[in-house]
């Protein structure tokens, strides 16, 4: 009986593990995918309205 | 699972994954996803489909981050109603420590996220939603003032203007049209459970307006706030975000919402008790819908855009 709680704790630390885990893993995806995004889209750099005369 | 089984597993003193997730009011946090996607849709000019579903996200975890504040705070109340007291700060298997530390991180990522995926309006108006809710409303006007529903609900409505400032970095007449309109809605949803919830409440000594002031009074209030609503749901049709489909939508469901109003302000206390409240109960149900089809008409109505059919 001792052993089947104790099992049961170890079981519900592991969840919590694997999803403090995924969520981590997740938010570097997210961070990766914005800077992606804003490198490409070209919203790091200055206002399109400041660019347009040197782009064109 | 009885209290004593909820206890014995936080003496355990290992809460699962799932009831940190609880911590951020999963149903809540549904609502303030649908309309925000929606105000973040429908605003003119759009963004990065990426950027679209990072804003949601993060405006989802701040509106997550204010529950967890609101259990910390309420968890004394929340252990006498029937329907929170199994929440996880009540029930023992979080600690209250845990959802502050909780709740203030995740209010601060999220902000500053969404400032870095969008703009300072949009994460202005997120941290200034976070405040309302866990300051404002749950300090300070929960346990105050009968009116906690009236301007408590303005942190609901916020979500549909941070999602369109998130694309316009700014305000406008339909994003203010669209926090009117769950502000105004939510003081009927609301009162209407409370007319069949009251006991839970009465317990706990949260002044609802059905505790203070009596049904009669609360039925009046849900006819007034139905009336003022159906101007400014009606009204939304002929902005940017309304078309043929959303004034169709918004007038039956306004005339349905004003009859069930009217109905619930016409019964008297005693029928509304011999038949378990199923007036109110249906009022209720209706009310849901009200705002779900609302905003899923504004969100037809831009999906079409594109197409030359939604809008006007």
């Amino acid at each position: 009986m001792a052993l089947q709680v104790e099992h049961e704790l170890h079981k519900r630390r592991a969840g919590r593990n694997i999803g403090v885990g995924i969520v981590l893993v997740a938010f570097v995806a997210i961070v990766f995918g914005m800077t992606v995004v804003k490198v490409t889209t070209g919203g790091l750099g200055p206002k399109p309205a400041q660019t347009q005369g040197a782009t064109e | 699972m009885s209290d004593a089984s909820i206890n014995s597993q936080a003496q355990g003193g290992e809460a699962g994954f799932g009831d940190y997730f609880a911590l951020l009011k999963p149903r809540v946090m549904s609502l303030v996803v649908f309309t925000a996607m929606v105000g973040l849709l429908a605003a003119p000019g759009g963004v990065h489909p990426f950027i679209a579903f990072c804003a949601v996200l993060f405006i989802a975890v701040g509106g997550g981050a204010s529950g967890a504040l609101n259990m910390w705070w309420d968890a004394d109340i929340d252990q006498v109603m029937k329907r929170t007291a199994s929440r996880p700060v009540p029930s023992g298997k979080v600690s209250g420590g845990e959802a502050l530390a909780i709740g203030v991180t995740l209010s601060v990522f999220a902000c500053v996220m969404l400032f870095l995926a969008t703009n300072i309006v949009a994460a202005g108006l997120l941290a200034f939603t976070i405040f309302f809710y866990a300051v404002i409303y749950t300090m300070w006007l929960k346990r105050w003032t009968p009116q906690n529903i009236v301007i408590g609900g303005a942190s609901g409505a916020f979500p549909p203007m941070i999602g369109w400032a998130a694309v316009t970095g700014g305000i406008s007449i339909e994003s203010v049209l669209m926090f009117l309109l769950i502000f105004m809605w939510t003081p009927p949803h609301f009162w209407a459970l409370a007319l069949f919830m009251n006991s839970d409440y009465e317990k706990a000594g949260v002044p609802m307006l059905t505790v203070t002031h009596g049904r009669r009074v609360t039925r009046n209030h849900i006819l007034v706030y139905t009336i003022l609503l159906a101007p400014i749901a009606v009204g939304a049709a002929f902005t940017s975000i309304g078309g043929p489909i959303y004034l169709t939508v918004s007038v039956v469901l306004n005339a349905l919402f004003l009859l069930g109003a009217f109905k619930l302000w016409r019964r008297p206390e005693g029928q509304a008790e011999v038949d378990k409240y199923r007036a109110e109960k249906s009022f209720f149900g209706l009310s849901l819908m009200y705002l779900f089809l609302h905003f899923g008409a504004i969100l037809a109505e831009a999906a079409l855009k594109p197409y030359g059919l939604g809008g006007w």
